[in-house]
């Protein structure tokens, strides 16, 4: 049995250690957010936070994770509302909306290091994010606003 | 039959409806073709004809005022789910954000032709749409003044209600909605004009976006239904062969797996075969298809090369003269007398979808029906295709849809699901097929490779003659299209007002096979076309001394054209240029919308070429949401700076050499230009905008290239980082 803590609810799953974490969380625990686009780490569609960190969860191993903290997109926030989440519903990032699980999580995690990102701080942070429909301008000018809603909030997450 | 021709057919009294759905409700009904233009139909048209159209509810007003939306197209980002509903708000005067909508099941006898391609959803309904929903609204008005015994005329509707203006009574539209359906619709009702619209014309906020930022949105790789397993297939690399033997026993040790067995994927009139691994979880039939020992068969068809390909191609074009789709004057003649002449060849690559949701089905085959659950383009072609292989009435063969991750043409197909249904049909249960990444890149299919040979003779600063031929695979093939006709889509991105005033033209096809399934790609031919029909009009027009730019003026006589030109001009500074500064210009027409793209370019200090911008003007007629053509175009310059610049799919010995987003790389965040994109305001009829912003893009780069460094790319994709 290996224990994982996935958006604050504790599971315990009778899983091979290496099955790659993405699959547990939508396979085994029914957390279907999180999406499967490459599986070697190429496109981040997958992208969780373990222990606060963005990770590949293709690539992740089950026994990698055992007793951290997962949090996924379902987990981000209680109303769809991070930062984030509200700048890539107003600036209408979306269009099939496939890897923007992925996209926010990374963007999250970017938004708690660097409050201002810089537009070299946003290619860095997000070129590891693919988006085959071609939002791409759409997340830095989403990325800027969650900063400044962020700023406003006087907090991060 | 055009569309408004279409309206005038359908019964007034069928025109709204009772219907025993949730109580009593308003349910109103219409039949869509999937394009605005009149024309001769289609063989999918002339069957679904024949079928019948029945008229069905897809709109719904239940008596507590609440409006559902059967989105009956499929929603794989162009935004559809939206629109859609964004035309509804407007002439039904309802809260667009209030819409309750929902995707659907294939059912062409109620929706029409579903088959989301051609970027024909907006254009090829929206007539009907805001005629139906205005009718709708003044039925509801003319019941709300019967009940208070006054004129319809002393009364309007908005969000939802019914007031009488006098007075300030009112009643919303549930309240309303029983007496609504006992009325017959007037047969006129005035639509309102472009500058009264309150919602349409809006970039607003997007009905599916927040689905898309919490994990809510059902994939069809995120569905599940009771009982459902698992499986991957490894399938016959060679694209068209058999399985020979396999050895299961390593897959069978892997935990979680339950099954191994042959399957066989119809992919249009041909058969591939595989060997599929059925296990309890994705993960554990991956790694079971890892395990998995299969020798093929791969006898009986070609095992071709990339270079093979192209130096076949570039032979036809030599020696034929190929199937010809349109002449006018006499191009070969004057071509073969004139002295100012270019006779040279374009080629264009094979290209992989790679939709980010890899290609995925459920299937759930029970003895006297299918069910089948997942990211589909085309639901009616799927019901076709599965019924016919099984033998099985149509109607038995459900279809729901879901959202797709990306369809790019890819999804219209009806192999992936056939496969899911015959892996279902084997372990009696439900199914979910999960295509991993590398099965998306190495089985297709795929936007087919053309080359293309294009003469032209200019004389006096114009051209007098044009002559393009076409070798490459014809979509329509896989379909059992005819062999003995060109491929209708050889001048696909031609501009139409060129044939007004060049004299002598002509496009022909040259047919070519190979075993490589092929299929529609974003813009389909004009992806390709575009990019040798507009390099080569760059081409004449430094030919014959002139600027690019006042070439197609010169051509392009029409107003609108004009208009289009002007704006190109105007946005991008292009008469303030300077010479060789690295500007270069194209412009396509796709599914019924022509768009411009001005490419700036400059050398990077570090060796090889920097889009610094691009600047477009859409001219799409009659429109829905600014915002929404403004991200498809993005979008497709994104898709065709990939194409052009990134990525092609190549085969050695009859198998594809790519694999993954490693040797199949992507545009990134890190290389997208900035973008300036304009839409021509106008009441013409709409046109599509899902597709149509591609085709430009690369002829655009690659002539700009041209007047920065001289040299010109006649063949995508190439290397920018050492032009």
């Amino acid at each position: 049995m290996i224990n994982l803590n996935v958006n604050r609810k504790s599971y315990q799953l009778d899983a091979d250690p290496d099955m790659p974490l993405l699959w547990a969380i939508r396979d085994l625990i029914g957390l279907t957010g999180t999406k499967f686009g490459c599986g070697v780490a190429q496109c981040g569609a997958c992208t969780v936070h373990l222990n606060g960190e963005a990770v590949r969860s293709c690539v992740t191993k089950l026994s990698r994770a055992a007793g951290q903290n997962v949090v996924t997109i379902e987990g981000l926030s209680a109303d769809n509302n991070h930062p984030a989440q509200l700048a890539w519903n107003e600036e209408n990032v979306p269009q099939c909306g496939y890897c923007h699980s992925g996209q926010i999580m990374s963007a999250a995690v970017l938004l708690r290091e660097k409050p201002e990102p810089t537009d070299q701080d946003i290619d860095d942070a997000m070129a590891g994010n693919l988006c085959r429909c071609g939002t791409y301008l759409r997340i830095r000018k989403a990325i800027h606003l969650a900063a400044e809603l962020q700023k406003k909030e006087g907090g991060t997450t | 039959m055009s569309v408004s021709e279409e309206v005038e057919n359908l019964s007034r009294r069928g025109f709204l409806r009772i219907a025993g759905i949730a109580g009593t409700a308003l349910c109103l009904g219409i039949y869509m073709s999937a394009d605005a233009e009149p024309r001769v139909l289609t063989e999918d048209e002339a069957r679904l004809a024949n079928a019948g159209i029945a008229l069905a509810a897809w709109i719904i007003i239940n008596t507590n005022g609440k409006v559902t939306l059967i989105c009956h197209r499929a929603e794989m980002g162009q935004g559809v789910y939206h629109s859609i509903a964004q035309i509804i708000a407007e002439e039904l005067e309802v809260d667009l954000y209030g819409i309750d909508i929902q995707l659907t099941q294939g059912d062409e006898k109620k929706y029409g032709s579903q088959l989301t391609g051609g970027s024909s959803t907006i254009r090829g309904s929206y007539k009907n749409l805001l005629k139906l929903s205005a009718t709708a609204r003044e039925v509801l008005i003319m019941a709300a003044a019967a009940r208070w015994k006054v004129p319809n005329t002393e009364c309007y509707a908005e969000t939802g209600n019914v007031i009488h203006k006098p007075s300030g009574k009112k009643l919303h539209y549930g309240e309303l909605v029983e007496d609504a359906a006992k009325l017959t619709a007037p047969k006129d009702v005035k639509l309102k004009a472009r500058s009264e619209y309150k919602v349409i014309g809006k970039g607003n906020h997007r009905r599916d976006s927040p689905l898309k930022t919490n994990g809510e949105a059902i994939f069809g790789i995120d569905k599940r239904i009771p009982g459902l397993q698992f499986a991957t297939v490894e399938r016959n690399p060679r694209l068209r062969g058999k399985v020979k033997s396999f050895d299961a026993t390593a897959a069978l040790k892997v935990p979680g797996v339950t099954r191994v067995f042959k399957v066989v994927m119809g992919v249009w009139d041909t058969d591939r075969e595989g060997v599929a691994v059925v296990a309890t979880s994705t993960w554990a039939a991956m790694q079971g298809k890892k395990a998995l020992k299969v020798e093929w068969d791969d006898t009986g068809f070609e095992h071709l090369s990339t270079p093979e390909i192209y130096s076949r191609q570039r032979e036809l074009l030599k020696t034929s003269e190929g199937l010809t789709l349109t002449t006018q004057g006499d191009p070969t003649g004057i071509i073969a007398q004139a002295k100012d002449k270019l006779d040279v060849v374009y080629e264009t690559p094979y290209q992989s979808h790679s939709c980010m949701e890899p290609v995925n089905c459920i299937a759930h085959y029970q003895v006297d029906k299918v069910e089948i659950w997942g990211p589909v383009q085309a639901p009616n072609w799927i019901q076709d295709y599965v019924s016919k292989k099984l033998g099985m009435a149509r109607e038995n063969v459900i279809v729901n849809m879901t959202f797709l991750g990306g369809g790019f043409g890819r999804k219209a197909m009806p192999d992936y699901p056939y496969e899911a249904v015959m892996v279902s049909k084997e372990i009696g249960a439900p199914v979910q097929v999960v295509w991993t990444r590398e099965d998306d890149a190495t089985q297709g299919p795929y936007r087919p490779g053309i080359s293309y040979r294009c003469e032209g003779a200019v004389e006096n600063g114009g051209i007098t003659a044009l002559k393009f031929r076409m070798a490459g695979q014809n979509n329509d093939h896989w379909r059992g299209g005819d062999n003995g006709k060109a491929n209708r889509s050889t001048s696909e991105g031609f501009l139409k007002p060129y044939y007004q005033s060049i004299k002598n033209i002509s496009f022909s096809d040259i047919p070519f096979k190979t075993p490589i399934p092929t299929s529609f790609w974003r813009s389909v031919y004009a992806s390709t076309n575009g990019f040798a029909y507009e390099s080569f009009l760059d081409e004449l027009a430094h030919k014959a001394s002139k600027d690019p730019m006042d070439l197609r003026r010169q051509y392009l006589k029409d107003e609108r054209s004009q208009r289009l030109l002007d704006k190109m001009e105007e946005v991008s500074g292009w008469k303030s240029r300077k010479k060789n500064d690295g500007y270069g210009v194209a412009i396509t027409e796709c599914f019924a919308s022509t768009v411009g793209h001005i490419v700036k370019v400059s050398k990077k200090s570090t060796g090889g070429i920097h889009i610094d911008k691009v600047w477009v003007v859409v001219d799409c007629g009659w429109y829905v949401n600014p915002d929404i053509i403004k991200a498809q175009v993005e979008g497709s310059i994104v898709m065709a700076i990939g194409a052009a610049t990134i990525h092609e799919i190549t085969f050695k010995d009859g198998m594809v050499e790519q694999r993954n987003f490693y040797d199949y790389k992507m545009p990134r965040i890190t290389d997208i230009p900035q973008m300036d994109i304009h839409i021509m305001e106008n009441d013409e009829n709409a046109g599509g905008m899902g597709e149509p912003g591609l085709p430009a893009f690369a002829p655009a780069l690659t002539n700009a290239i041209f007047d920065l460094t001289g040299k010109r790319i006649r063949k995508l994709p190439f290397d920018i980082t050492t032009v």
